[in-house]
């Protein structure tokens, strides 16, 4: 399957201005804009209502936007991991499964430590620990199901995203059910100690905040400013031809898939740890999903990638406001949806409008 | 036999129908050179569209007509961006699937456990009365039916007609059938948008007929694309054998249905069950291809090793050579 992730050459030499690429992008948000207002119309909304109350959801207060920041967090750490595979040329689309399975250990490291006499800070560190070990795992499976059993990874990840929200319900039903009555809405809490404090007056973290904004700069510079992603640029771009050039591509593979799946493992450890407390059975929450929507949008771009997951992190917060005009919260699904939509079909149309110039 | 394997078996042969029809459409598509990963959303959407068209003009017709109509229009999206714009065919495919999904939870939500109008049951005379057999392939609704001949007719024009062999030439070796004259884009959006109709069909079949009715996010279709993707795979690209892996699925889907009054297993965990078995039969079909095999059976004694190459063999499938790569005329 060829993929073809980035602007050939002879489309960045004529694309010297950034401001033509501002306008693609432009273009395509306006376009989205007009396409989400016709279905807001077919389900007798309002679009002008409709996009002053998300907005209005999003940063109306400070409580709003603090919630705003704390869902750009996993959001962007997410959208990181997946920058890694996609520079390798993979399609990382069990990334959600891997953000469950980070919640699934990092439940477990707290139940397991929970009657110890260890400090409360060490136990936090090692449910992340044990978070990114199971990012980790569940992200070298498809990497190892691509290399040895040439299965490609779409199909592994997708089916390994099923498989890790059942193994979740399975513990939420089972092993893990809270005492008394097992129910879909997840296992008990883990201990006050353990949870990460907010910011007073805020639903923000700062030791999230933090983490978010170590990994998007580690990612930018090791993407941007390395051999290593200099290397795995060149096996995104042409698996065959870096083998011959003396490139271990398996491995490069399987460090992708590891480095995806760490910070997935973290993503998974800070909804624990700073939202839900507990597994639920979506504790994905659909940010794997969403992240390779925003790195799509931003054509795998690290500095922008994180300016475009707090759009949508304000979008998906500011959505739930819809409810009070009778919509669901689908909403947010449809504008990422159209935004992504428009970015790859006007990008193309430029791409052949440069070609037949 | 007993009264209720008699149901059981037929609950299967009438839960393979919507994948069936996925599956192979996608098989269409993707012996054309294009793959169409939009069909998860696709049969989600149409599934809703269908329902909603049916309940409003009480012409179950028009519903499945509409379901047709939407899966032709993702797809024909999805044949722009990759044939014309040469964009990656994944990225669309991807979004498409995400998105339509998300359109028909948003705009199905007004139509959420509203009781609708349906396909009722049309036994075929003296057929139906056949023991055994008649109970469980004539005694259904008019798309079982229908995919009886489905499954027939596309193989016949797949590999026995002229068509047929001009839709294998743009997958397998496009600039050669473009040599002999074949329109290779031309047809690619052909094959890409009947494909997508017969994709969108598999929605009503779910809202109109398999599992009535539209529930939202509850209505159990999110996964059920992303099989059919993996049964196309399966199937090797042949419809009869795409029809085997419909049925397996159909199988598995009435086995959980079985098990969960029996058991006291949560249903999503049943619901969850074909995916793993979808990774393993990818496994199967995939790893006799891969490097490490041939070194393994070559390090093998004789006897075994002829056993075991021709297993793999037999499991093997491998993909239009051409199926995801542009064409440009030269």
């Amino acid at each position: 399957m060829s993929v073809e992730l980035r602007y050939s050459r002879s489309a960045r030499s004529l694309n010297k201005s950034a401001w033509v690429n501002v306008g693609i992008r432009l273009s395509a948000i306006i376009l989205a804009l007009l396409f989400t207002s016709v279905i807001l119309l077919i389900a007798k909304a309002n679009p002008l209502q409709a996009y002053k109350s998300i907005l209005h959801g999003a940063f109306g207060s400070t409580i709003k936007l603090t919630s705003v920041i704390a869902s750009w967090v996993p959001l962007v750490i997410a959208t990181s991991g997946l920058l890694f595979t996609f520079t390798a040329g993979l399609w990382n689309i069990g990334m959600e499964g891997q953000i469950i399975m980070g919640s699934v250990f990092a439940v477990g490291a707290f139940r397991f430590l929970d009657d110890t006499s260890l400090a409360p800070a060490l136990v936090i560190t090692l449910a992340f620990v044990a978070g990114a070990v199971g990012g980790i795992l569940w992200a070298l499976l498809p990497g190892l199901m691509k290399i040895f059993g040439g299965v490609n990874e779409i199909f592994g990840g997708l089916g390994l995203n099923f498989v890790a929200k059942t193994v979740a319900i399975w513990l939420i039903f089972g092993p893990w059910k809270r005492p008394g009555v097992a129910s879909g809405s997840g296992t008990e809490w883990i201990d006050i100690q353990y949870r990460l404090p907010y910011l007073p007056g805020t639903n923000l973290s700062l030791t999230i905040l933090i983490i978010a904004v170590v990994i998007a700069i580690i990612t930018a510079v090791m993407l941007k400013g390395t051999h290593f992603g200099l290397r795995l640029k060149a096996i995104g771009k042409n698996d065959k031809a870096a083998y011959i050039l003396g490139v271990p591509t398996s491995r490069y593979f399987l460090l992708a898939f590891g480095i995806c799946g760490f910070f997935a493992g973290i993503a998974g450890s800070i909804l624990v740890t700073s939202k839900q407390y507990s597994l639920i059975p979506d504790a994905g929450f659909g940010y794997g999903f969403l992240g390779l929507l925003v790195a799509m949008l931003v054509n795998y771009h690290p500095i922008w990638s994180s300016v475009v997951a707090l759009f949508f992190a304000a979008l998906s917060i500011g959505n739930t406001e819809l409810q009070y005009m009778g919509l669901n919260s689908y909403f947010a699904g449809v504008l990422q949806g159209f935004l992504v939509l428009f970015v790859v079909l006007v990008d193309g149309v430029r791409k052949q409008l440069v070609k037949t110039r | 036999m007993e009264m209720t394997t008699l149901t059981t078996l037929a609950g299967i042969v009438e839960f393979a129908v919507p994948v069936l029809f996925a599956a192979i459409g996608e098989n269409i598509t993707e012996k054309a050179g294009l793959i169409n990963l939009s069909v998860n959303g696709t049969i989600i959407l149409s599934a809703m569209g269908g329902f909603v068209v049916a309940l409003t003009t009480s012409s179950i017709l028009l519903g499945f007509l509409v379901g047709a109509v939407i899966g032709a229009a993702v797809a024909a999206i999805v044949a722009y961006s990759s044939i014309t714009l040469k964009q990656s065919q994944v990225a669309i495919g991807f979004v498409l699937a995400m998105l339509c999904r998300d359109l028909a939870y948003f705009l199905g939500a007004p139509f959420t456990n509203k009781p609708g109008i349906f396909l009722s049951k049309v036994p075929i005379p003296y057929l139906v009365d056949i023991p055994i057999i008649g109970p469980i392939f004539f005694n259904h609704s008019l798309v079982v039916y229908a995919s009886y001949l489905f499954i027939i007719i596309a193989y016949v024009y797949m590999f026995k007609t002229r068509p047929g062999l001009m839709l294998q030439g743009i997958g397998e070796k496009p600039a050669a059938a473009f040599a002999r004259g074949a329109n290779v884009k031309g047809l690619r959006y052909l094959y890409t948008i009947t494909g997508g109709a017969l994709i969108g069909l598999a929605g009503p079949m779910y809202s109109l007929a398999v599992k009535i009715g539209w529930a939202g996010q509850l209505s159990g279709l999110d996964g059920i694309g992303w099989i059919a993707l993996a049964i196309t795979i399966f199937g090797g690209w042949n419809p009869l054998r795409v029809a085997i892996g419909a049925y397996l699925f159909g199988g598995l889907q009435q086995l959980g249905i079985t098990l969960q009054s029996a058991t006291n297993i949560p249903i999503q965990i049943l619901q969850a069950a074909p995916f793993p078995l979808m990774i393993f039969t990818l496994l199967l079909v995939n790893v006799g291809r891969a490097d490490w095999v041939d070194r393994e059976l070559a390090a093998m004694p004789e006897r075994p090793r002829k056993v075991l190459s021709k297993i793999l063999h037999a499991l093997r499938t491998s993909p239009p050579s051409a199926i995801g790569v542009p064409f440009e005329n030269e």
